[in-house]
């Protein structure tokens, strides 16, 4: 589904990202774990074209989207990303925001897309918030609906970055929920988190990236619970010891 | 709800208390001042004939038809010019907001036109359309004076808007425009779907500031010679020898200006409760 071939971004002179290379295969779960900095989410930005990449390829269902030929506005409807906060459009109702994409870029008509995109409210269970305004939800609720919104184009490989990273800790259960149906029900899910003990329930498979580089993957039993590489023992060490694995 | 305990009403009876006396106090420094000022200058030593020429209540009365004739068209040019400059600032700031090299000449121009009229006096700016474009003696130049002055109103005060605008779009956060091109949406697409109207919405208290500025500067179209309230007092007390049709003129400006100010005032106070309704993740 998703190939990444020796990835490098920079910032200026600093390396975000030093030649990283992974694969996500159909309805399969992948988390991206690491410390602050060491890239996460910068790789889904790029995977997402949202930043411009320094070198390597990026493969979505073997066409190379980092071809500067490639439409990047083409490319990225197969694809669906929600980010940490200031997701939804605030003057835009709940219905709204999850139409827009299918009505506006998928010229899918109107009373298809508000059917679909009740559906999809149904399925996070906000339903009854389609005529509210961002402001009047939660953040749990937004990042709910900034889901829907994500899934109203059936894109075939949705990116989570750290999206219960800025919620009330009472919140995030809800949106972790959401996840982990989405993840039973088949969808191909890249994630970045600092949920580890999550990871550990719906990961297919765990990344550690450190210093834009990733150091060691494998099942969650393996990476988790007995890490092979130093300097993911020394990090989950550090989890482990601020109470959250 | 309980009623409240003894505490309480002791403590908002000592508010009340308090408030009593802030208003006593308010009313009597504004009539302390306003006794003194008033004393202060009908004392002085020119006060008779500066109340005889600048505050004449018959002159007021005979020259207020004329003055209003003038305000009529004053209110025209404000109502017609107001709008080509929200459609032509908006225009600019969008153009500079465009991305990629085929673009760069457009991008340009932008940026030497907001230089140039957010620069240029608006008084020379008037000299030089009102009087250097129809001295070009070309075929279908206007030469109403109206219409010249208001081509040069909306030229500089386009520039203003046009950053107040740019403003409003750069600060519409980077996760919307992320967001939105994610989804999908092409650049021109996110522009107008996505961040001009959040944009519009929050710089409308400057936007609302700028049009009262804009209001008065209306006024200056009388250096072109149109007949307007500025102009009317002119004539009025060139006839008259007495200066009281400027001090109405003046007066009639401010109103005109009162209902907009308080708009303004009205719409920053709703924008910012709602900035603050709507949190980090709004």
């Amino acid at each position: 589904m998703l190939e990444v071939r020796n990835l490098v971004k920079r910032y200026g002179t600093h390396l975000v990202l030093d030649g990283v290379d992974l694969d996500v295969a159909e309805h399969e779960v992948v988390v991206l774990i690491g410390s602050s900095g060491s890239g996460k989410s910068t790789l889904l930005k790029c995977v997402n074209l949202l930043e411009e990449i320094d070198d390597g390829r990026i493969v979505l269902d073997g066409a190379d989207i980092s071809d500067p030929r490639t439409n990047p506005d083409h490319a990225r409807r197969g694809m669906g990303i929600v980010f940490q906060a200031f997701n939804l459009f605030p003057h835009l109702n709940v219905l709204d925001n999850v139409m827009l994409a299918p009505k506006v870029v998928h010229k899918v008509p109107e009373r298809q897309a508000r059917d679909r995109a009740m559906e999809l409210l149904a399925k996070v269970g906000l339903a009854e918030k389609a005529k509210a305004y961002p402001d009047r939800l939660s953040g749990g609720q937004q990042q709910r609906v900034a889901i829907a919104r994500a899934l109203a184009y059936e894109p075939k490989l949705l990116l989570l970055d750290e999206i219960t990273s800025a919620l009330d800790p009472e919140l995030v259960g809800e949106v972790l929920t959401l996840v982990r149906e989405l993840a039973a029900s088949g969808t191909t899910l890249l994630m970045a988190t600092h949920e580890m003990g999550f990871a550990k329930q719906v990961a297919d498979r765990v990344c550690f990236l450190d210093g834009g580089a990733l150091i060691e993957s494998g099942p969650p039993s393996q990476i988790l619970e007995a890490p092979e590489h130093p300097r993911t023992q020394q990090f989950l060490s550090r989890i482990i010891q601020a109470g959250r694995l | 709800m309980s009623a409240p305990s003894q505490l309480q009403l002791e403590r908002l009876a000592y508010k009340r208390s308090r408030a009593q006396k802030s208003t006593v106090v308010a009313l009597a420094s504004t009539v302390v001042f306003a006794v003194a000022a008033w004393l202060t200058i009908t004392n002085a030593p020119g006060w008779p004939r500066v109340q005889a020429s600048f505050f004449d209540w018959e002159t007021a009365k005979k020259s207020l038809p004329a003055l209003l004739d003038g305000l009529w068209l004053n209110v025209r040019v404000l109502v017609v010019c107001g709008v080509l400059i929200l459609v032509i600032g908006l225009a600019i700031a969008a153009v500079r907001t465009l991305r990629g090299p085929v673009w760069f000449p457009l991008r340009a121009l932008a940026i030497a036109y907001v230089d140039l009229f957010r620069g240029l006096p608006l008084i020379i700016c008037l000299y030089l359309i009102g009087f250097g474009l129809p001295g070009l003696r070309l075929s279908g130049i206007p030469n109403d004076p109206v219409v010249l002055g208001s081509i040069a109103l909306v030229l500089v005060y386009s520039a203003y808007v046009a950053e107040v605008f740019r403003a409003g779009i750069e600060s519409v956060h980077p996760s919307q425009l992320a967001s939105a091109r994610s989804l999908g949406l092409t650049h021109s697409q996110t522009m107008r779907i996505v961040v001009l109207p959040q944009a519009v919405r929050r710089v409308l208290p400057p936007l609302l500031n700028d049009f009262v500025a804009f209001q008065k500067d209306c006024g200056l179209i009388s250096v072109l010679g149109a007949v307007d309230a500025v102009r009317a007092a002119q004539i009025e007390s060139a006839t008259s020898y007495n200066f009281t049709p400027y001090v109405v003129a003046g007066l009639l400006f401010v109103l005109l200006a009162v209902p907009s100010s308080r708009l303004a005032d009205w719409v920053s106070r709703r924008a910012a409760r709602r900035q603050n309704a709507g949190g980090p993740g709004a």
